[in-house]
């Protein structure tokens, strides 16, 4: 039997109950789409929060203060992050040390808090960053206008702020903000930069931020004498582990601490955070298919029960097949094969639909965070979505073909 | 070298016994039946309902396999041959014509008569004359892209001819092929198989009716699954001159 008469056959097999067909096919599609979309909106939130992550800065190391272990059920990390005061500018001045820490590109102290903006009569409350002059390098976040502060003025304590784009917009409209004047908690600084608009990162909205000199900020906002974090910048990811090692034994000697059990800070690589981030959306999203695939289960199991009525219904039709010399195999391929394209239109379509749920949920995301993942047509789920239709029109297809071969040519021809 | 009889019969039937069992109860629908058609004969199988012809019929046609006894069409032995090759031989060697036509509703005339061959490997081309070669050959040209329930009985039938013959089988057996007709219908169907009795095709004829059964050449009789008669047909009656086909 030639291919196209099995496929020909196959059509005028599903449209003799057209309705019926497309019901049948609806299973499908909704379960391929359920997969298709649960996978696609999982890759996407993966990647876009991989891509925020990354957006930090390439290669970064964050020094925090407090040890790692949980003592008594305290989580340390966000404990230590607020509370801990033993990290100090000493510190990153040794971390600077080429002999100490040979691999560090930069070494960036940050302090963070809040204060009240004023700028003629308009107030708000914004997030300060206090920081050292390579701050743009480290994040890779830089001026739009103006300039971002000098190591002189950060060790000279000046008062001058760079803002963010949207403070800009805020407080100055299109209008110029350089050279301007705003009170940062009833102190005047100048403003001497406006930042690239960067949008939302880990809930954070980056225009909003203004960023001060460290100096500055422990100082005069802040009135403290140490950091709430440091964050190395290494050339290339392979001196990662080697720099580690290298802050771990310099902090350590300077903190004089005996062993690792009593460290009094915590570092976490960019590259940590993002691995542990994918393998959390990782399992979400494959606990979500799975749940997805029993709606695939359930549409296959239609499948095989409307093949199991067709093949009642045209046993005559299978009779006369066999009589006029269809072998066994003839009739289970052409059964297989309605089964087969059943589940194929309907994997098809339900990767279509599927993509444009996955593209429609983008777009809400972009509405409701400001920040999305680009629609991404995920070609292992479109992978899948066939291959998967493809197994279950086999899988749940064989059971009513082999029932179909199997007819006594004699009985079913006499069926009525 | 083949080394071939050319005196072979086309059907060998010795012994043939059907039983069949049903819970410990066995009913016998053949009881040792022998004969043997040569090609180019023109057999009527006769009985009343019951008798067994049917039963005779599946397995001279390789629908059905006997209990007992041997079985050979064209030399070769029922019990010899898979379930493939019998439907090979089917496909190849043997066309079929049901009292209920069997055509499939929804496809035409043209495909309804290409089945056959769409199990047989052929070429697109090759098949596509042959098909339209079988529905000239019944007179149905002109209705050859019209579906089934466009036509006539009597024309579905013949159609159920264009099928069994597209093949070119060496036997074309006809089980009832005017039990559904009007007597004019029937008489054209049962001028068709004489013609292409006439032709070189070997024709076996099931029928219940012995008008239909004196069109054949021989009159094999079954009651109670055994043979009771054997007979030529003295009287021959000729479907091509007769106006109806009186029941």
């Amino acid at each position: 039997m030639r291919l196209s008469d099995s496929f020909f056959t196959a059509i005028e097999g599903l449209k003799v109950n057209k309705g019926r067909s497309a019901l049948t096919i609806l299973g499908i599609v909704i379960g391929i789409a359920a997969v298709i979309g649960v996978m696609a909106v999982g890759q996407g939130a993966q990647s876009l929060v991989l891509q925020e992550i990354q957006g930090l800065g390439s290669n970064l190391i964050i020094i925090t203060p407090g040890g790692s272990e949980q003592k008594e059920g305290r989580p340390s990390i966000s404990m230590g992050v607020l509370s801990a005061k033993n990290l100090t500018l000493d510190d990153v001045e040794a971390l600077s040390r080429k002999m100490n820490v040979p691999y560090a590109q930069e070494v960036m102290p940050v302090v963070m808090g809040s204060a009240i903006v004023t700028h003629e009569g308009q107030e708000k409350t914004a997030n300060f960053i206090g920081s050292t002059s390579n701050l743009p390098q480290v994040h890779n976040r830089f001026t739009q206008e103006g300039r971002f502060f000098s190591d002189e003025e950060e060790k000279g304590m000046a008062r001058v702020v760079v803002i963010g784009s949207k403070i800009k917009e805020q407080f100055f409209g299109e209008g110029n903000a350089i050279g301007e004047r705003i009170k940062i908690n009833r102190r005047s600084f100048e403003v001497i930069g406006v930042m690239e608009e960067q949008g939302v990162r880990e809930m954070q909205d980056i225009d909003e931020l203004i960023y001060v000199p460290i100096s500055t900020a422990q100082k005069q906002l802040l009135g403290i004498n140490y950091v709430n974090s440091i964050i190395v910048s290494v050339d290339s990811e392979e001196f990662i582990d080697q720099t580690i090692s290298d802050i771990e034994t310099t902090l350590r000697i300077r903190h004089n601490i005996p062993n690792s059990s009593n460290d009094d800070f915590t570092i976490t690589t960019q590259k940590e955070l993002s691995e542990t981030i994918g393998i959390v959306t990782a399992i979400f999203t494959i606990l979500l298919s799975c749940i997805a695939a029993i709606s695939l289960l359930v549409g296959g199991i239609g499948i095989m029960n409307i093949m199991l009525v067709s093949v009642t219904e045209r046993t005559k039709e299978i009779g006369l097949r066999k009589a006029v010399g269809a072998r066994k195999k003839d009739i289970l391929i052409q059964f297989l094969f309605e089964s087969l394209l059943l589940t194929l239109i309907g994997g098809i379509l339900g990767i279509i639909v599927g993509c444009l749920f996955s593209w429609g949920t983008s777009l809400v995301f972009k509405e409701i965070l400001g920040s999305s993942w680009g629609f991404i047509l995920p070609l292992n789920a479109v992978a899948l979505g066939v291959g998967v239709s493809v197994i279950i029109g086999l899988g749940f297809g064989i059971y009513p073909a082999q029932k179909a071969a199997k007819l006594n040519p004699i009985e079913a021809l006499r069926y009525e | 070298m083949k080394f071939r009889i050319l005196e072979t019969m086309m059907i060998e039937a010795y012994n043939l016994k059907k039983e069949y069992r049903n819970d410990s109860v066995v009913t016998v629908a053949l009881d040792g039946v022998t004969f043997n058609i040569e090609a180019g004969e023109f057999v009527a199988i006769m009985g009343p309902s019951g008798s067994g012809k049917s039963t005779l019929m599946h397995i001279m046609c390789f629908l059905d396999r006997p209990t007992s006894g041997i079985y050979k069409f064209e030399g070769r032995s029922i019990d010899d041959l898979t379930d493939d090759e019998l439907a090979r031989i089917r496909n190849k060697r043997m066309g079929f014509v049901f009292q209920s036509y069997n055509l499939l509703p929804r496809t035409t005339v043209f495909e309804n008569v290409r089945l056959p061959l769409i199990y047989s490997g052929l070429k697109k081309e090759i098949e596509d004359k042959m098909v339209r070669e079988a529905v000239k050959q019944v007179g149905l040209s002109h209705r050859i892209n019209f579906y089934p329930n466009q036509l006539s009985g009597g024309e579905q039938q013949r159609v159920a001819i264009a099928r069994a013959l597209v093949n070119n089988p060496s036997v074309i057996f006809a089980d009832e092929p005017t039990g559904n007709l009007d007597s004019r219908s029937g008489n054209i169907v049962m001028a068709l198989l004489q013609e292409l009795n006439d032709k070189g095709h070997t024709i076996v004829l099931v029928t219940h009716e012995k008008y239909t059964s004196e069109h054949a050449k021989r009159i094999i009789r079954i009651l109670d699954g055994k043979l009771v008669s054997d007979e030529k047909v003295i009287n021959r009656l000729y479907a091509k001159n007769n106006k109806e086909l009186i029941k």
